[in-house]
């Protein structure tokens, strides 16, 4: 019976690397929770981008929206620039953070492209994405009607991302808005 | 439309495969011959009907149709056509698809071309061919179908194909190894089959050899696609990187070398006949591994397609169904009772049995390598990575330590042979290639050790072979007559074996001999390297059908005079604003030239420059197509063709019992 | 001993021996060539191993990236937003690589703390950044958002 057994060796040798593959699966290198998750946005007031104004806080909040952090050194944020473009003509209220930029490359770069926000953040320095927590271009956070962020998606966001994700998020966002 | 009918035609093919996978194993089940002699027609229905899904796609790719979500995401209205059609496999779906369409073409080719095997094995294996392609084809149906559309949504234009996919090379690159790994679900399902039915002798090992080779001669020259494919597209000169998807095609290449080696010794002497069942399940098991790996998102990679946790957990469950049902079968089923056949020390199993020690180390030390950053992570022991080092640490005197008995192979005998004979008969080829690794290398460049040994080593393979081949010859009546009288078997093995040689000495002397140098250079600067001057003659900006580029134009001269005019490109894709260095080589049999263009440096229009000098880089794969060469040439052994009373077998298996 | 049985115990033996030589050769080629991945705060708290082979990786910090004007000398510094680590490197970059992108570079500390590369990798665009860069930021981005609340 003895050399019977030993014949289970390789079944057993892949069941132990099996458990390993599994427990690869749920280590998804890609997700990143923020810590702002159901938290209220942070205050700012901050120029607005190709204005001669301040924007604050207060004036983003009341509808649901997306607000999308950018930036013209970010290739990511060219390809998403489409759909972002898209998005905005579906009636989606879109605001941009122009993250670290410089204001005149970002004014030719939505002059050449296509303006899909409402209006832009000129976080210059990066101060509002610190408050966020970005670690980069491009993110995009869902914040509600009362101001608080509730979803947080980071790098591009295309067809996949706003069919699967974000858009059943901001349609059940708006019903609530609208029931209660 | 056209989507629609695609998506139509592929549940039909699931359904077909489905069906394959059940009526004719219920019918080997119960002797059911009427249930089993349907197999061979829904093998082939199935190829038609993936094969009509494969063609709308690929219609949907070259009419723009933008409706489609992996058109979309992966093309562009600016793409060449050709680049177009090979945008179908270029994403996760169309791959996905592709890997089905090639599992079809091999379940229809078993079919067809096994008039000789009895209807009971055919039935098994084409089962089992058609349980694999119901796990691929739910697998596309259920998580990653090709043909969902974006309606409403339409966009105007498409995302554009990665530009580093956008090359020839990579136009045939996936389908070969797709032929490499799916091909070996042939000899998987003779395994299964085998095991099913309990009959393991020479017959089925004759059966399952051409097959074998077949899909390890694919391997073969995907392999050396992808790696040459690296080399001149991704920018700075490498040729292979140890990168886990890499690796995912090249550990089922390292255990398919074991087993059609080990299938040798269970056809000719009935030897290691569990051991071979094991060896062929298990490379089938890294293929599948291979695709999990690409897919799931455990491992980074520079080639990983986009992952989905979702994708990952379906291939990992269906690995495990069909790992741990085969491993499960053999073990219960496996000739526990060892095969009461003795041979020598000195003799050609002895030396097949080394063979098959080495590639199997090899294949577990590159797997434990690859998985052993997702190990030390699943234990919470830190972010870990296993860089080329390691791999080359380990590897490299496996090889080396395998040359010396290659040598011997093809010379020995089986069951017996005697040391007087060897050392009478590679005497003389030993004293030569002692003599080759002392001096070759001194017309190359300084004397180099490793040179030398991978000189003498490879010296000592073709010289062996050479005169195993005179001694076979010369007993003929004329050249001619003795060289027809050598069957496609020994051809083939030759070949592959000269081609181990090629690739060994061309991978040795590239990376000893390789020189590189990366600089910073202006328009009307020379450099030298190696006795070449590359003179940066000018800057020009160059327009693409798809692209933008800066465009350093080079000239090289030897001793004054003309070599080669070389373009590397600095290319900016305009859909996706990617940049991409587009290297520039002059190639030769001696030695390669490379020059490749980093970043503008300062305002004066000067640029870092990579310029490389890499000598018998291309051996390497030449010696990799002279290997899938003779793993082709082998299928065309008469001996697979002779033709078997099928009622024969039946009685026997029934007088089995099984 | 039945001479069959004989070459079987053979075989085993030389198999084993063979696959412990390897298994050998593997533990000591690993000890020599793994790296581990630190992120900038590890570092700057000392938990790195000054002149051993290790991964750094985090975002580019703007404006931080300097080329000598005449060689292929470029210093940057990496950043995990808790802190930087300043990289050395002589050589050309890899395409993808940018100010406020990630990047991973892989060398030695010297006793200054500053990296001396010897490989950098940069890697965006689809998969956003390298997954140990997102993790380090993430476990920053932690700290960070403990410390500024």
């Amino acid at each position: 019976m003895g050399s019977r057994l030993k014949l289970f060796l390789p079944l057993i040798l892949f069941a132990i690397m099996a458990v390993f593959l599994f427990r690869g699966l749920s280590l998804d290198p890609q997700a990143m929770p923020s810590a702002l998750i159901d938290q209220p946005l942070p205050e700012f007031t901050l120029p607005v981008l190709g204005e001669d104004r301040l924007l604050k806080r207060d004036e983003l909040v009341g509808e649901v929206a997306l607000l999308n952090v950018w930036a013209t050194w970010c290739s990511s944020c060219r390809v998403e620039h489409p759909y972002l473009l898209q998005i905005a003509a579906s009636g989606v209220p879109v605001y941009g953070i122009n993250y670290k930029d410089d204001d005149a490359a970002a004014g030719r770069w939505l002059a050449e492209l296509g303006n899909p926000y409402r209006a832009n953040i000129a976080d210059r320095e990066g101060s509002l994405g610190l408050d966020l927590g970005v670690y980069g271009a491009p993110e995009t956070y869902l914040v509600d009607a009362r101001g608080v962020v509730r979803y947080r998606h980071v790098g591009v966001v295309d067809e996949r991302v706003w069919q699967t994700i974000l858009q059943p998020l901001y349609q059940q966002l708006n019903a609530q808005g609208s029931g209660g | 439309m056209i989507p629609e009918l695609g998506h139509f035609a592929l549940i039909i093919g699931f359904c077909l495969a489905l069906i394959l996978a059940t009526v004719p194993a219920w019918g080997a089940w119960r002797r059911n011959s009427r249930a089993m002699a349907l197999a061979p027609g829904l093998a082939l229905g199935l190829l038609v009907f993936v094969a009509i899904s494969f063609a709308c796609l690929s219609i949907a790719f070259l009419q723009d149709d933008f409706s489609v979500k992996v058109v979309a995401s992966n093309s562009n209205s600016l793409l060449p056509p050709v680049y177009k059609f090979s945008a179908v496999w270029g994403n996760h779906e169309g791959s996905l698809l592709l890997w089905a369409l090639i599992l079809s073409l091999w379940t229809s080719a078993v079919a067809v071309f096994s008039a000789q095997l009895p209807l009971l094995v055919l039935a098994r294996v084409l089962s089992v061919m058609g349980a694999v392609g119901v796990g691929f084809l739910s697998f596309l149906l259920l998580t990653s179908n090709p043909f969902a559309r974006l309606l409403p949504g339409t966009p105007a234009d498409g995302n554009d194909l990665n530009p580093l996919l956008q090359d020839p090379g990579l136009i045939i690159h996936p389908p070969l190894l797709y032929m490499g790994y799916v091909g070996f679900s042939v000899a998987f399902a003779f395994a299964i089959a085998a095991l099913l039915g309990g009959r393991l002798d020479a017959s089925w090992a004759r059966w399952s050899r051409p097959w074998t080779n077949a899909a390890w001669a694919f391997l073969s020259l995907g392999i050396m696609l992808g790696s040459w494919w690296a080399y001149y597209e991704l920018g700075w000169g490498g040729w292979w990187f140890w990168d886990p998807v890499e690796n995912a095609s090249f550990m089922p290449w390292l255990a398919g070398t074991a087993l059609l080696h080990s299938l040798a010794a269970t056809e000719k002497r009935g030897l290691f006949k569990s051991w071979t069942l094991l060896l062929a399940i298990f490379a089938f098991s890294l293929s599948l591994l291979g695709t999990f790996m690409v897919r799931s998102g455990v491992l980074t990679s520079v080639h990983a397609f986009a992952t989905d946790p979702a994708r990952g957990l379906f291939i990992l469950v269906f690995l495990a169904l069909v790992v741990g049902g085969s491993l499960t079968l053999y073990a219960l089923r496996a000739p526990a009772v060892s095969s009461r056949v003795s041979f020598d020390w000195v003799s050609r199993e002895s030396l097949i049995l080394c063979n098959n020690v080495v590639f199997l180390v090899a294949t577990i030390t590159v797997l434990f390598g690859t998985l052993f950053p997702l190990i030390m992570d699943a234990l919470g022991a830190g972010k870990y990575s296993v860089g080329p080092p390691y791999f080359n640490a380990v590897f490299v005197p496996l090889m080396a330590l395998l040359v010396p008995f290659m040598g011997l192979g093809p010379v020995a005998r089986w069951k017996r042979d005697s040391v007087r004979r060897w050392r009478s008969e590679l005497l003389f080829p030993t004293v030569v290639a002692v003599l080759c690794g002392l001096t070759l290398p001194l017309f190359n460049a300084d004397y180099n050790l490793w040179v030398a040994l991978a000189v003498a080593l490879s010296a000592w393979l073709v010289l062996g072979l050479s005169r195993d081949l005179w001694y076979r010859v010369r007993g003929a009546v004329s050249l001619a007559a003795g060289l027809r009288r050598i069957t496609p078997s020994y051809w083939g093995m030759f070949l592959a074996h000269l081609g181990f040689a090629a690739c060994v000495t061309g991978i040795v002397a590239t990376s000893q001999y390789n020189i590189e140098h990366d600089l910073k250079m202006s328009p009307g600067d020379t450099e030298t390297l190696a006795g070449y001057e590359f003179r940066f003659v000018e800057l020009v900006p160059v327009r693409g059908p798809n692209f933008l580029a800066d465009e350093a134009r080079v000239e090289v001269y030897r001793n004054g005079e003309f070599v080669a005019r070389l373009a590397p490109q600095k290319r900016r894709y305009m859909a996706t604003g990617q940049v991409m260095t587009e290297a520039a080589i002059d190639p030769g049999l001696f030695r390669d030239l490379y020059v490749a263009m980093g970043e503008p440096i300062g305002e004066d229009g000067a640029w870092a420059i990579r310029l490389h000098y890499k000598p018998m880089v291309r051996w390497m794969w030449l010696g990799a197509i002279l290997m899938g060469l003779g793993g082709f040439t082998t299928v065309f052994d008469k001996r697979y063709r002779r033709l078997r009373s099928p009622a024969a077998v039946s009685a026997s298996e029934a007088a089995h019992g099984v | 001993m039945h001479p069959v049985r004989k070459q079987r115990l053979l075989i085993v033996l030389f198999v084993v021996l063979f696959s412990s030589a390897a298994a050998g050769l593997v533990m000591y080629a690993l000890s020599g060539n793994i790296n581990l991945f630190f992120p900038p705060a590890d570092i700057a708290q000392g938990k790195a191993p000054v002149g051993q082979p290790i991964r750094v990786g985090g975002m580019v910090v703007a404006d931080s990236v300097q080329r000598s004007d005449n060689s292929l000398a470029v210093t940057f510094e990496l950043t995990d937003y808790t802190a930087n680590v300043s990289v050395v490197y002589e050589g050309i970059l890899p395409d993808l690589f940018g100010e406020g992108q990630g990047a991973v570079a892989a060398g030695r500390l010297n006793e200054q703390g500053v990296l001396v590369a010897t490989e950098v990798l940069a890697k965006h665009d689809e998969n956003y950044m390298p997954p140990e860069v997102a993790d380090a930021l993430e476990q920053s981005g932690f700290d960070h958002k403990g410390n500024a609340r």
